[in-house]
């Protein structure tokens, strides 16, 4: 059974691998998930949990994923905003496990907007 | 909400708005009960507000006029016979209390409390949490930022994502999901 202390081990390899984060904030690309109660009762904490899966797996160290409250959109919750510097924010909506997958690896990898996930006209 | 952890998460969320530093969340069962509790030295709230806060039509957010949270599962514990109490004074802190019998046929499984705590950690905005689980007869499981921080050492982050999945697991290890046959 894994203790606390264990955690050690984790940090020994991270640091001989050297996956910190990149610490300059000017290239750090931010995903934030709204988490107000409607994002909640949504699906929000999946899709949260997968994004941090994702860039864990993915080794992104210039990507932080954070909560956000109330995006005034219950309709369209799950909410996902990406923000990649220099670039307008995008707003990704009725987001699930599966589509915060294609948004890491098409969006915030492969620099391509994953359009079928933006909102349309008829929300 | 279909599991109480998204419920504890839902409440914590309240707690990061009020600005806190320390947040506890609290989750204890026995055969009789299952007690879920959050507390914080976030902002607090005044007597006047704190009358009014478990009426969903009190909310001090400006993008929708109701705050659902609150009203939710002081409804879900009072369904499931159990009790609600909620604690606050202005510049202090909250504390929320919520039970459930345990073995109520409407009571709503803890669900993933791992990655509830997880969801938290991850964003822990200039705060400290503690998380404790006491299930009778067990021994408690305490995990708290302060201390997983000491033990990563200045060089890596707490929201580093593989340090998170690792706590992920650590939780799921050490808590035991059922009490006296009943699962939680
Ligand atoms: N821990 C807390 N500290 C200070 N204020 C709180 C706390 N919890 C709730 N509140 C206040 O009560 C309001 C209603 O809370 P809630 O029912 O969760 O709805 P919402 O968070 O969507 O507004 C919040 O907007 C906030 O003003
Ligand atoms: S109240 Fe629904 S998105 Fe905020
Ligand atoms: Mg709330």
């Amino acid at each position: 059974m894994k203790s606390i202390a264990d955690i050690k081990a984790i940090r020994d390899k991270m640091q001989s691998e050297i996956i910190l984060r990149d610490s300059d904030e000017t290239n750090e690309i931010r995903v934030v998930v709204g988490m107000a109660t409607c994002g909640i009762s949504a699906g929000a904490r999946p899709v949260f949990n997968t994004l941090i899966d994702e860039v864990a797996k993915r080794k992104l160290t210039n990507v932080k994923v954070t909560r956000t409250g109330c995006l005034g959109m219950c309709k369209l919750e799950p909410i996902v905003e990406v923000f990649v510097p220099n670039q307008e924010k995008v707003t990704y909506v009725h987001v699930n496990s599966e589509k915060a997958m294609d948004i890491i690896v098409n969006h915030i990898v492969n620099g391509n907007v994953c359009k079928d996930y933006l909102i349309k006209d008829e929300d | 909400m279909r599991e109480l952890s998204l419920n504890i998460l839902d409440i914590a969320e309240n707690s990061f708005k009020a600005e806190a530093t320390e947040i506890e969340i609290v989750v204890k069962a026995d055969a009789n009960f299952l007690t879920i509790s959050v507390i914080d030295n976030g902002v607090g709230m005044d007597e006047e507000f704190l009358k009014r806060v478990t009426d969903p039509f009190t909310t001090s957010r400006t993008t929708r006029k109701v705050g659902m949270g609150i009203p939710l599962i002081k409804m879900q514990a009072e369904l499931c016979e159990g009790s609600f109490d909620i604690q606050s004074t202005k510049w202090v802190g909250t504390t929320l209390t919520a039970s459930f019998k345990t073995n109520h046929i409407d009571r709503p499984p803890l669900g993933d409390i791992a990655e509830t705590i997880v969801s938290l950690i991850a964003d822990l905005k200039g705060a400290e949490l503690t998380f404790r689980y006491e299930l009778e007869g067990e021994e408690p499981f305490v995990l708290s930022t302060k201390e997983v921080k000491e033990e990563l050492g200045d060089t890596i982050p707490i929201d580093t994502p593989d340090v998170l999945i690792f706590i992920k697991d650590l939780i799921k290890e050490n808590i035991k999901l059922s009490i006296g046959g009943f699962s939680l």
